[in-house]
């Protein structure tokens, strides 16, 4: 189910004020977050995130293309390292 | 046979149906491409006139994304997914089912074919 347009995106905004500031004050320093759900708009192009996964900050670079995505889904939250090998070696997960 | 939209020949079946074999257009578009292009669309697709098939492939050229343009826009829109690395692209990236779908079970589409894995417990085992 799609969020009603009539509320407009969701924005953290308490991150973006940090955003805001930065940008005033010209730092690029990456922003710590845990505002998985909030949407990325495109005041955020250009600045780094460290978003929390639940255990460590995954570092997001915002470029043009991520507008409309929301920042949880370039922090993955589930490792998959393969399974365990039993007597063959599992095939370890290509990209 | 007529030829619509370059190389699709759709056989002998009603107009609305025929057109459905373009890749894009379904039972609602072909319905609507008819009614656009003043088309019975119970007329079989032999029996259309020369002038019926301009006026649907008029129609098809200014309206609709179909056959390779349309997929060409939807393997740009999988690619952008993968590039920017949100998790969506991840999944598709691992041929693994993109929306949250289970796949402890089924995802049998995305999967492909079953690899069994020798000395697992099977369900029955477990019960």
């Amino acid at each position: 189910m799609t969020r009603s347009r009539k509320k407009g995106p969701y924005v953290d905004e308490k991150l973006f004020g940090k955003v805001a500031k930065a940008k005033d004050s010209g730092s690029h320093e990456p922003i710590k977050t845990w505002a998985r759900s909030c949407t990325i708009v495109p005041e955020f192009i250009g600045h780094t995130f460290m978003v929390h996964n639940g255990k460590v900050f995954a570092r997001v670079f915002v470029t043009e293309d991520m507008v409309g995505h929301k920042l949880g889904e370039f922090s993955p939250t589930r490792m998959f390292r393969g399974h365990s090998s039993g007597r063959k070696a599992a095939a370890a997960p290509t990209e | 046979m007529p030829r619509v939209a370059g190389v699709d020949i759709p056989n002998d079946k009603p107009a609305e149906i025929s057109l459905r074999y373009i890749h894009g257009i379904g039972p609602t578009t072909a319905k609507e491409l008819c009614r656009k292009a003043n088309v019975d669309p119970r007329t079989r697709a032999k029996n259309l006139t020369e002038d019926e098939l301009s006026r649907i492939a008029g129609i098809l050229d200014s309206e609709f994304v179909i056959e390779g343009t349309l997929r060409r826009q939807v393997q740009q829109n999988i690619a952008r997914l993968r590039d920017i690395g949100s998790y969506r692209g991840l999944r598709h990236r691992r041929g693994l089912p993109v929306r949250g779908q289970r796949t402890k079970t089924n995802a049998r589409t995305r999967k492909g074919p079953r690899k069994t894995v020798a000395g697992k417990k099977s369900v029955k085992e477990m019960r």
